[in-house]
């Protein structure tokens, strides 16, 4: 977004707000979570800001150790739909969810974690993992990030 | 100028963007960024990236489906 300051009659100055990209985790499944995680490290990397708010099947994949235990949204097989796709990643060479998430904080994208979620699934803020989490809200803080985005997505 | 070399040879998306990114925040104004990989939309993207961090894109050269993008911060 570009802003123009006026000073006096002149205009002197352009200050560049940095883009953003806001993305709930709705869901808590391994590859919506790739998917959430690629396109915010995209977004960070390309001079966007990017806040990732974890709510309800996503908030589980906060929980401690609990970040690669999603199930695949289909043909999971009962886990062994995951573990073929699972092979077939590691051929490719694509990064684990550990190491975006990492890159991700490490660039300055922002965790949030959806407090709502935590009381309905009674998950208590000693179960999530801290060092992952920059944030607890709930929508008042989803829409004051979402208001300023140029990108806002629902997984 | 000092110059920071990268090497995602092998990386697929998103890792050769991050990792471009990466340096280029650890890199001080003037100094020089090479990237060298092999994911062939990366060699588009990180172009595209450049353009849109306001910096300046030095040269891209491809041999032998290794690419080398030099990025001047």
């Amino acid at each position: 977004m570009k802003r123009f300051i006026i000073w006096g009659e002149k205009m002197v100055d352009e200050i560049k707000k940095p883009d953003k990209a806001t993305i709930i985790v709705h869901s808590g499944d391994m590859d919506k979570l790739y998917s959430a995680l690629i396109i915010s490290n995209g977004a960070l990397s390309m001079g966007m800001e990017a806040s990732l708010y974890f709510t309800f099947w996503g908030l589980q994949r906060l929980q401690k150790g609990g970040l690669e235990k999603g199930p695949l949204s289909k043909m999971h097989l009962l886990g062994l739909g995951k573990w073929m796709i699972k092979g077939r990643m590691k051929k490719a060479n694509v990064a684990p969810l550990e190491r975006l998430i990492k890159d991700f904080r490490e660039l300055g994208g922002k965790v949030i974690a959806c407090e709502m979620t935590m009381e309905i699934m009674g998950v208590d803020k000693k179960d999530l993992n801290q060092d992952l989490i920059d944030e607890y809200g709930a929508v008042g803080t989803y829409i004051q990030e979402a208001r300023d985005s140029k990108i806002t997505l629902f997984i | 100028m000092a110059e920071l070399k990268v090497d995602v040879k092998g990386e697929t998306c998103p890792v050769p963007l991050v990792e471009m990114r990466k340096a280029l925040r650890k890199a001080s104004p003037g100094e020089i960024v090479e990237v060298v990989g092999t994911h062939p939309a990366s060699k588009k993207e990180i172009p595209m990236a450049v353009e849109s961090l306001g910096l300046e894109l030095v040269d891209v050269e491809e041999k032998d489906g290794v690419w080398r993008i030099r990025i001047r911060k």
